[in-house]
């Protein structure tokens, strides 16, 4: 038994291991982002454990550099992270015979990269009753190498010129996720929406065009979500 | 507020909403429409996120040939529907910036 807890252990690490190629220079950038917004370097690398979302990170820099009100951060910080309830919802029904803390422990541990690796997984129906060590293995592989990256982003961050565009990697970074998602004509239609309310938007105060637009969108896949069925 | 405080609320948030569900398993029933929603939430809230940068880099819509911005952005689409990699859009993105002549 602990030797195929250790297998399955391995083999979620080993799943995740490519990931980290496109995952840890996003952490770089993300740690010399951090020092350039205004945060303390002890504060960017207790970001990385507290938040452990790279985008969320990403966003949290922005807002604080241009001096949104807290609750406002907080809220849009959560609101980017909404899309883990998703994740959150997909595996529940996996792990439901587990301990608490095995669930407290997964949830932490739930990232997009994590995610993508589990899913993959229980798409190729292999489902021993260890797996909970392989979902632990990617989690803990993704967080090791982000705090590494992020450490690392944090020492080079600081001699690194300031009018490089490193903020730049937050779109290019989204764009990325968000492509291949968009797989049908709602979900267009919700980026469409979401996109054209964010431009209309984009001058009321605190970045709240930023709500506005993502709860049209997600108004408009409600919508024709219930018109199709 | 200190930034400590409004980290430590953003991580709060953020692992209240990853354990939501799997807390919740077969001991609260969500609205019907809550399940109905998700599928919508992560293209409605990047995208919000990243069509202002694009198009309005400097705060005003800007639509034109000399926007570096909106160009890479546009490769970087085009980049990530063919390769679906996060890693070559960055790559491809930071190219089209670096070398877009304005």
């Amino acid at each position: 038994m602990v030797a195929s807890a250790f297998r399955e252990f391995r083999a979620g690490v080993l799943a995740l291991a490519p990931l980290l190629v496109g995952v840890m220079p996003f952490g770089m950038i993300y740690g010399a982002l951090a020092l350039s917004q205004g945060l303390s370097p002890a504060a960017a690398l207790a970001m990385s454990t507290i938040l452990f979302a790279g985008s969320a990170q990403f966003l949290f820099c922005q807002l604080l550099g241009a001096g949104v009100p807290a609750p406002v951060m907080v809220a849009e910080v959560g609101l980017l992270n909404l899309r883990h309830a998703l994740y959150s919802a997909a595996l529940a029904p996996r792990i439901a015979h587990l301990p608490r803390r095995w669930k407290l422990a997964l949830a932490y541990l739930l990232t997009d990269e994590a995610y993508a690796v589990i899913a993959r997984r229980e798409a190729a129906g292999d489902a021993g009753p260890d797996r909970h060590w392989f979902y632990l293995g990617a989690g803990l592989a993704l967080w090791g190498g982000w705090q590494l990256s992020t450490a690392a982003g944090v020492v080079v961050g600081a001699r690194l010129p300031t009018d490089w565009p490193l903020d730049f990697a937050l779109p290019l970074t989204f764009i990325a996720i968000v492509v291949p998602l968009i797989r049908n004509r709602t979900l267009l239609a919700v980026a469409a929406v979401s996109g054209i309310v964010a431009l209309l938007a984009a001058g009321l105060p605190f970045k709240l065009g930023l709500l506005a637009a993502a709860l049209a969108g997600m108004a408009v896949g409600w919508q024709l979500a219930g018109r199709i069925r | 507020m200190s930034v400590w405080l409004i980290m430590a609320l953003c991580g709060v948030v953020t692992f209240a909403i990853r354990l939501s569900f799997i807390a919740a398993e077969g001991k609260v029933a969500f609205p019907p429409g809550f399940r109905r929603l998700l599928p919508f939430v992560p293209v409605a809230t990047l995208t919000a996120l990243v069509i202002p940068e694009l198009l309005m880099p400097q705060g005003v819509l800007w639509l034109a040939w000399d926007n570096a911005r909106l160009m890479a952005g546009v490769a970087a689409i085009v980049i990530a529907a063919t390769t679906r990699s996060v890693p070559w859009t960055l790559v491809g993105g930071f190219v089209v910036l670096g070398v877009w002549p304005f």
